[in-house]
């Protein structure tokens, strides 16, 4: 038993904060933040050259084909970067293409996806912005040989620099995923400006967009089952994520403890400031817990899996903003500033939170399993 | 990350399922919290004898001193399986898991074979005298003396908080034995029969109404040389050796017992009805029932990772230093949880055999014993994070 990253996995983690600290630093952060996509595509095909783009995308298909535990020692360190950029929307995309799409969709869109070629993101909530999947309400009606899709599509993240779109709606009483490419005729894409520059969010209007329904992705029969999975792969990259951006947080303000010094004594000698980061520590090493368990039980394909992953979204929502509160309040005045690079994590935090449902969410996510769900 | 378990621990586990599903006796009428008294007490050293007697108990002894060896995983599993076994808890938990591995590291032959077998089959109880009244948190200022008479010390002095001690044999108690030396380098471990004279356990009644721990006063005691335990003036890196058993392994029996207390919760939900509906529909509850579950569940994932670090690397990692803060604050939570969820029957004494109401009032001690939160919090801030010393 070993209940921590291999060795190998290790190595690909120390790589991975090697290439962020390089490629990403905050002045890099800052410069993206301030685009109109927050996007880098230098930056992009660099990782697409590690091969982090196809990470868990199997080989047939251009990726690595490595396990979810191995893509969260690299997301990790992201995380720690404050990586801007439609990562986890084109992860969310590939698995979704990965476990809906025909042998030709695979081929077809997730080469590319791993290349460094191709960005995507996925297009679920509305208005009513719920997660569930029973709130999806959007048509797509059919018309002849195509699908007719009319509504919008909110709180759909990178979706200027998504070259696909996989859009969740609905065609009588059924799910169906249909690819939208970015340039679709009747297709508008609006920002909405938000929290966090660093991950855009954006407003979807489709009038009658058009897609053949040979494009469904449809090569199974359980598509509610498929967005499921997909979801709860990219939630659990994400997690790790926060939990990157945790462990920044946790590093920066305690180091800033051990050097600020007020009447005469670095503020991390007293108790009350040690606690604070010693409860910093607590959360992110608890985050930490969850989040390996959930991606390990996730490749095995363990039945309690997505419980798993609900224990871990519900954990890191909270515990990705508490962290932030700490650190802020540690860091005092200088830590609320616009300069100090705090505020970059914390408004990452606070989306992420958001992203793919709070810990409200999915504590009803575990109550539905834990209390209703008796053997 | 691997957590399947190989094939010497599945065969180790199915052995023990094997053995557990033909032994465990039926559950000791009425609740728990006075396990060290009367007809309980025997019952659980009964069963602590059975469990002797069929080489499952101190499995984490070596071979030689009566155990089996067993690795960090197989004591999860151990665990685990007593969990899912329903068994009763050992009684002589001290002496197994504190006291039993501290003779065994630093003991000498002869202490080793007079006191380890009696450990494991509760023939004899231990207690541990090592807080005083004004010796809690900053357990090295302690003040009870030692003074060499010949070949005997004599103690005198007071501990308190000490459980078990009412039942105890024995006791590995931490005297001063050298009062002009800073307060670490005076201190000596003793292993001290409970029966001598001039011991007297005085029971300390708790807010729940039970007596669990005492004070113990020591009046010229007298115990042999041969009784020291390490070597004189060394006895605060006896107890070190102690007290890191104890972060060792209080993780791991706890996780059991909560379990068990959620599981009974999830149930009496399904069962009480408010506004005509069983609490378990009640989305407030729900959002707090699903809570316990993910802080329980965090705790599991974080304890076996824990033992995964010291069981492939043999120290402990950091994580380990979140364990205790981690337990006794969910459990604080969760008691606060099921009154919400029981409703008004919670605060009676005939209700489940008053098991919630005395769980509730003795979770308090859970942030206090075996080092309070505050402790713990200057431990992970000091000896995890490095920062400076407060004190």
């Amino acid at each position: 038993m070993d209940f921590d990253l291999s060795k190998p996995q290790k190595l690909l983690q120390q790589s991975a904060r090697e290439f962020f600290a390089r490629a990403c630093p905050p002045e890099k952060v800052r410069e993206l933040m301030a685009t109109g996509t927050a996007f880098d595509d230098a930056l992009w095909r660099d990782m697409a050259d590690q091969g982090w783009t196809g990470l868990i995308i199997p080989e047939e298909y251009g990726g690595l084909g490595l396990s979810l535990v191995d893509l969260i020692a690299v997301v990790e360190e992201m995380g720690r970067a404050c990586l801007p950029g439609p990562f986890i929307s084109t992860l969310w995309a590939a698995s979704l293409i990965a476990r809906a799409g025909s042998e030709g969709q695979r081929k077809q869109y997730l080469e590319p996806i791993s290349m460094g070629e191709m960005k995507a993101t996925v297009a679920l909530l509305e208005e009513s912005a719920d997660w569930d999947l029973d709130a999806v309400s959007m048509r797509a009606d059919k018309d002849g040989k195509s699908y007719r899709l009319r509504g919008r599509k909110e709180f759909v993240n990178d979706a200027a620099v998504a070259d696909l779109i996989v859009v969740v709606a609905r065609s009588g009483e059924d799910l169906v995923l249909l690819p939208v490419e970015s340039g679709a005729a009747g297709l508008t894409i609006t920002e909405t400006p938000a929290i966090d520059a660093t991950r855009k969010l954006y407003s979807l209007e489709f009038e009658d967009v058009e897609v053949p329904e040979s494009s469904a992705l449809a090569f199974t029969t359980r598509i509610r089952e498929a967005v499921e999975e997909a979801t709860e792969t990219a939630m659990v990259a994400l997690c790790a994520e926060m939990l990157g951006g945790m462990e920044w947080t946790l590093a920066t303000t305690v180091e800033y403890a051990r050097t600020r010094q007020q009447f005469d004594k670095p503020i991390g000698a007293y108790q009350a400031v040690q606690h604070q980061c010693a409860d910093m520590f607590l959360m992110t090493e608890s985050a930490r817990s969850a989040i390996y368990y959930a991606a390990w039980a996730m490749s095995e394909k363990d039945p309690l899996a997505g419980l798993a992953g609900a224990v871990a979204k519900a954990y890191c929502s909270d515990a990705a903003r508490e962290v932030g509160n700490r650190g802020v309040q540690v860091h005092g005045g200088i830590g609320f500033t616009w300069e100090h690079n705090l505020q970059l994590y914390y408004k990452r935090a606070k989306s992420s939170e958001i992203l793919f449902g709070d810990a409200g969410y999915h504590r009803n996510a575990i109550a539905r399993k834990v209390i209703d769900e008796v053997e | 990350m691997d957590l399947n378990l190989n094939p010497d621990e599945l065969k180790f586990r199915d052995e023990l399922r094997v053995w557990l599903s033909a032994n465990v006796p039926a559950p000791f009428a009425g609740r728990g919290g006075e396990e060290e008294k009367g007809e309980h007490f025997e019952y659980l050293r009964a069963w602590q004898k059975k469990v002797c007697d069929a080489g499952w108990a101190g499995i984490s002894w070596p071979k030689e001193y009566g155990g089996r060896g067993a690795r960090l995983i197989e004591q999860a599993i151990f665990t685990e399986e007593w969990a899912r076994a329903e068994a009763p808890q050992l009684i002589n938990v001290l002496g197994l898991s504190l006291i039993g591995p501290t003779i065994i590291s630093v003991g000498t032959p002869e202490q080793k074979q007079r006191f380890l077998p009696k450990i494991l089959s509760a023939e004899e109880i231990w207690c541990q005298g090592f807080s005083e009244p004004n010796a809690g948190s900053d357990v090295a200022s302690l003040g009870t003396k030692a003074v060499l008479d010949g070949d005997h010390f004599v103690v005198n002095g007071q501990k308190i908080w000490t459980s078990l001690a009412h039942v105890a044999d024995w006791c590995l108690l931490l005297v001063r034995t050298d009062p002009n030396v800073p307060k670490h380098k005076g201190i000596t471990a003793l292993l001290v029969d409970m029966h001598s004279p001039g011991v007297t356990v005085r029971p300390l009644r708790q807010m729940t109404g039970d007596s669990s721990f005492n004070e113990v006063f020591f009046d010229n005691v007298r115990v042999p040389v041969a009784n020291v335990l390490g070597e004189v003036n060394k006895g605060w890196s006896t107890a070190i050796t102690t007290l890191m058993n104890e972060r060792a392994h209080l993780g791991t029996g706890i996780y059991v017992q909560f379990k068990r207390n959620l599981d009974l919760l999830l149930e009496r939900s399904r069962q009480i009805k408010r506004g005509g509906k069983p609490v378990s529909e009640d989305p407030v509850i729900r959002q707090k029932i699903a809570q316990a579950y993910m802080e329980l569940e965090i705790f599991r994932l974080t304890n076996t990772r824990a033992l995964s670090k010291m069981h492939n690397q043999s120290v402990p990692g950091p994580e380990g230093s979140i364990l205790k803060l981690q337990w006794s604050e969910y459990n604080q939570r969760f008691q606060q949880i099921a009154m919400e969820v029981l409703g008004p029957a919670a605060q009676l004494h005939g209700f489940d055999d008053g098991q919630w109401i005395f769980n509730y009032l003795r979770t308090r001690a859970n942030t206090i014993e075996a080092g309070t939160s505050e402790i713990q919090r200057n431990i992970v801030a000091e000896r995890v994070l490095g920062l400076p010393k407060s004190y």
